[in-house]
């Protein structure tokens, strides 16, 4: 067992440090593992390496050519350097290349703050006027309820194609047209409808400048004007982690949590859009208990609930459920009463409520409705 | 005793556009009417039957009529005259001293070395007994009944065949990385992804013997240990695809494709995929991508497709005329194939020889010749006896060679270090009425267009660079374009994902290392000296020289030219498209460009 670890493992040199790592993994994992700092825009740890920003180039000993550390194995001795003056030369260049195609507009981008590119600009130092040309002008499509494309903003990094293809599944969009005016699109470019879009927005999550943003956060709070809440989604029970972005109490967007255990930063249209009703007027936030003689509960009747019902506190609530519970199952027999669960508890709270119908109402009578 | 006669049209995709089906068909008939049999065991017989490219196709419909072994080439056969070869040569035995092939053709011809194209104008490519009656299949026979794969590894690896994709891997090494793999299933791949503009090697070898890829592709699959083979091919090259399908199919018919290869017990197939037209397709992971299903992008390698390729499985690409190589290294052996070329790059190598020069067409000569010796001997010199200027090699990702280099000889390593490619073979001459700004703004923006548009240096970059270039044929070039111009060509290929983008800005920077005396003339004095930049011309009449002809009025498409009869004209450049008509019709040169 000794020996298959021992040979499982890689030993190489990062900037003239010995660094050990497992076998399998590329140079910019190894880099990360190592808190060496490698800049990329297409790498997302969700997706197998793309190879496509150029970015994350590193020279290594004995290769003529530049590598692109997020798709190229280690091996054995190798001599790894990740910030000479070529590298770094090659790095600006292609940021200028990037900022020469990409409208100067982060003053009004929902990204800024969060903006991969503007970061990289920023630390590197690169200016927008080095190369000058023909820029895109296209429409920005904004034609469903979800998802906000505005295409010149896009830097062709192929995450949203890739988590879209790969991970979703789906395959709503790809990549389009060829040359400068390639572009990520759906089919023909047409409009995003449920019939080819689940609207996940993962493809949103995968973004790294402000190409594909949550059209209902618009103007609502950036990156620095919002506290970000992690929590777990209630819509099913796989429980999802993410953030809640608040601003001024306001919950303004969910972003993804990487290093969140079950769903490692993906989410389905509920967990990320599905958030509106939390702080929706209408949502009942105190137990309703039905006004004593109060028998008619037509539709016309609940246009105005608070005729039939009065708010009551949970242990009011729940000592008047307790009793009526107790009083069917004194009656009529254990298995005159049930429990019907939902999909929404989590895990363990599905099994307290199983536990809770067999230990403390005596019957088998317990169900979830995940299973209808 | 009945003479030995045999007549053979050229119809590769050359010789049917210029009508050698109609001329084919007119030999059937006037040879009926002229009472000699087409059939086997008549008195007086006559093979008649189509072959492929004989690379000369700019004298096509060429037509060989052999009796008794003396041939006589035909060239530019058209219809009305087939009758007068038929009755005085083929009957009457004399041949048609005034429709023969001329001196060009011959230069042409004879001072090139065929081996990949031996058969090609030779043999009826849609006919696998023909292909059998000059040795087919045999070197096949006999690496499956005598060669272990790995002595058929050593042999090629002997013979030091290299790809002739255009990279120049050795072929014999690129196999034992593929043999050496263990997995559930192997690819053998013919890329004959042709997309290099002006270039028809590949498709030549197809269309003219098919059957010898094929062969190629038996003996690589047994060396590899593969079962399953691909063909992808330009859906552009529909003879091509025809004749390779029926090429195909015949060769299961016989049992050389199919579970029992020979009889001996191997088994091996092959399928034709077509492309839809991308430039990329040719670079060997876009390809592997594309016929998986995907969109025809790269991926970075390592991993190599030796290791993981089509479907994820070990995978070997070759090119259309390495794998024909391959089969001709068998049958005559690896000394023989070693022989030919230089010393690190062996055997022979297929150009399409295009552009500003006297006989353009298909050629295949030794490794190492110089590049003289194919321009002025083969090529026999630049059109019009103008001044050579350079010749581009390589295909769109290749450079430009002066004419102070014109002894540079062709192979992989000579090419190189003066900043070309072999690449597939691709041969562009120009001469001096050729803009080397214009040329390098030509090719960029080619391979700007097919730029897959994954990474960033080669989608951004190469526009860009095109953009500087288009502002110098304009005029409106600053001093310091050369700096970016350069500086950024050299970021593009060391940044760029795949050979695409590593490789286009190879014209930019040969024309900035051999004239860039050009640049500096479009930048700093506003002139184009070849005179090609339209923006930078100004059409003048000479008062000495005109006539007062008014030819150059009435052919003007905008009225910009005045002037009475037999008097000085004048051309007003407010008004001036410079669209060249009055230099063009003008008889006493008295237009004036500069």
């Amino acid at each position: 067992m000794t020996t298959a670890i021992a040979q499982d493992t890689i030993t190489l040199t990062i900037n003239g440090k010995t660094v050990t790592a497992a076998s399998g993994k590329t140079i910019l994992q190894v880099c990360r593992d190592s808190g060496i700092y490698v800049p990329t825009l297409c790498y997302d740890e969700r997706l197998e390496a793309y190879g496509g920003c150029r970015l994350c180039l590193v020279e290594v000993k004995g290769q003529g050519r530049p590598l692109s550390s997020c798709t190229t194995p280690i091996r054995e001795g190798m001599e790894v350097t990740t910030d000479s003056d070529r590298i770094t030369r090659l790095r600006k260049t292609v940021l200028e290349l990037l900022l020469s195609n990409h409208p100067n507009d982060c003053m009004l981008c929902e990204k800024a703050g969060a903006c991969t590119l503007q970061e990289l600009v920023y630390m590197y130092g690169v200016r927008y006027d080095n190369y000058y040309g023909e820029m895109w002008n296209l429409p920005k499509k904004d034609d469903n309820p979800f998802i906000s494309y505005d295409p010149n903003k896009c830097v062709l990094c192929g995450r949203c194609v890739n988590i879209c293809q790969n991970v979703v599944m789906k395959g709503t969009i790809d990549m389009t047209g060829r040359g400068f005016y390639s572009k990520p699109d759906t089919a023909f470019g047409k409009p995003l409808t449920p019939d080819i879009c689940v609207f996940c927005g993962q493809c949103v999550s995968a973004c790294p400048v402000g190409a594909l943003t949550e059209k209902q956060a618009r103007g609502k709070g950036r990156v620095g004007s919002v506290e970000r809440v992690r929590t777990t989604c209630t819509y099913c029970g796989t429980g999802c982690n993410f953030y809640l972005n608040v601003n001024k109490g306001k919950i303004v967007k969910v972003t993804s949590d990487y290093a969140a255990p079950v769903n490692k930063g993906n989410l389905c249209v509920k967990g990320r859009f599905g958030y509106d009703f939390i702080q929706h007027p209408d949502r009942i936030t105190k137990p309703l208990i039905r006004r004593e003689g109060v028998t008619d509960t037509s539709p016309e009747v609940l246009k105005d609930p608070m005729a039939v019902f009065r708010e009551a506190e949970w242990d009011e609530a729940l000592d008047l459920v307790a009793s009526k519970f107790m009083e069917l199952k004194n009656k009529y027999g254990p298995d005159s009463v049930g429990g019907f669960s939902s999909s929404r508890c989590t895990n363990e709270e599905n099994y307290l409520f199983a536990k809770w119908v067999r230990v403390a109402l005596n019957t088998n009578n317990v169900d979830n409705c995940a299973r209808v | 005793m009945s003479r030995q006669i045999s007549i053979s049209v050229c119809m590769g995709t050359g010789g049917l556009a210029a009508g050698a089906r109609e001329v084919m068909e007119m030999f059937s008939v006037e040879l009926a009417s002229a009472g000699v049999e087409t059939t086997l065991h008549a008195q007086k017989h006559c093979d008649l039957h189509r072959v492929g490219c004989r690379g000369f196709c700019a004298r096509d419909v060429l037509v060989d009529v052999s009796i008794d072994g003396t041939k006589t080439t035909y060239e530019q056969v058209t219809l009305d005259r087939v009758a007068r070869i038929v009755n005085e040569h083929v009957v009457g035995g004399q041949p048609v001293e005034e429709f023969a092939a001329g001196v060009d053709y011959h230069n042409f011809e004879d001072k090139q070395l065929k081996v990949v194209l031996s058969e090609c104008g030779l043999i009826d490519p849609e006919d696998i007994e023909a292909y059998i009656k000059v040795g087919g299949y045999e070197a096949a026979k006999k690496v499956l009944a005598t060669l272990s794969p790995q002595d058929t590894i050593d042999t090629i690896k002997l013979s030091g065949l290299r790809g002739r994709g255009g990279a120049g891997f050795p072929t014999g090494l690129k196999w034992e990385f593929g043999s050496k793999e263990q997995a559930s299933q192997k690819y053998l791949i013919c890329n004959a992804d042709e997309g290099d503009p002006g270039a028809f090697m590949d498709r030549s070898v197809v269309e003219g013997n098919p059957h010898v890829v094929i062969e190629g592709m038996i003996i690589a699959a047994y060396a590899i240990g593969t079962t399953k083979g691909y063909v992808y091919i330009r859906a552009e090259y529909p003879l091509a695809v025809q004749r390779l399908e029926l090429a195909l199919k015949h060769a299961r018919q016989k049992g050389f494709l199919g579970d029992n290869i020979f009889g001996r017990g191997v088994k091996f197939d092959i399928k034709v995929k077509l492309g839809a037209g991308a430039f990329v397709c040719g670079e060997e992971t876009a390809l592997i991508a594309s016929i998986e299903g995907n969109r025809g992008m790269p991926r970075s390698k390592p991993p190599f497709p030796a290791q993981k390729g089509l479907f994820g499985k070990p995978t070997i690409i070759n090119n259309v005329e390495t794998l024909a190589n391959v089969t001709y290294i068998i049958r005559r052996g690896a000394e023989w194939f070693a022989s030919l070329g230089t010393e690190k790059s062996k055997g022979t190598k297929v150009f399409a020889l295009t552009g500003k020069i006297k006989n353009s067409g298909l050629i295949e000569v030794p490794m190492g010749i110089p590049l003289r010796k194919v321009i002025y001997g083969i090529g026999g010199g630049i059109e019009k006896d103008r001044r050579f200027k350079a010749v581009q090699t390589g295909g769109p990702s290749g450079g430009c060679i002066p004419e102070s280099l014109l002894d540079t000889h062709l192979d992989y390593e000579s090419l190189a270090s003066v900043g070309s490619i072999m690449g597939s073979g691709g041969m562009v001459v120009l001469d001096e009425g050729d803009c080397m700004v214009n040329i390098a703004k030509y090719f960029l923006e080619f391979t700007q267009a097919e730029s897959c548009g994954k990474c960033t240096p080669c989608r951004v970059g190469t526009k860009r660079l095109l953009e500087i270039l288009t502002r110098i044929t304009e005029g409106k070039g600053k001093a310091n374009d050369l700096v970016t111009l350069e500086a950024l060509a050299r970021d593009v290929i060391d940044s760029s994902l795949c050979g695409l983008g590593q490789t286009a800005p190879n014209p930019i920077l040969s024309t900035l290392k051999y004239f860039r005396d050009e640049y500096d003339a479009h930048i700093i004095d506003k002139r184009c000296p070849a005179g090609v930049c339209k923006a930078l011309l100004t059409y003048t009449i000479k008062e000495d020289a005109c006539t007062g002809c008014t030819m150059c009025a009435r052919v003007c498409p905008v009225k910009a030219i005045t002037g009475e009869k037999k008097k000085t004209h004048y051309i007003d450049h407010g008004l001036c498209i410079k669209c060249n008509s009055c230099y063009d019709v003008c008889k006493f040169n008295a237009v004036d460009k500069r």
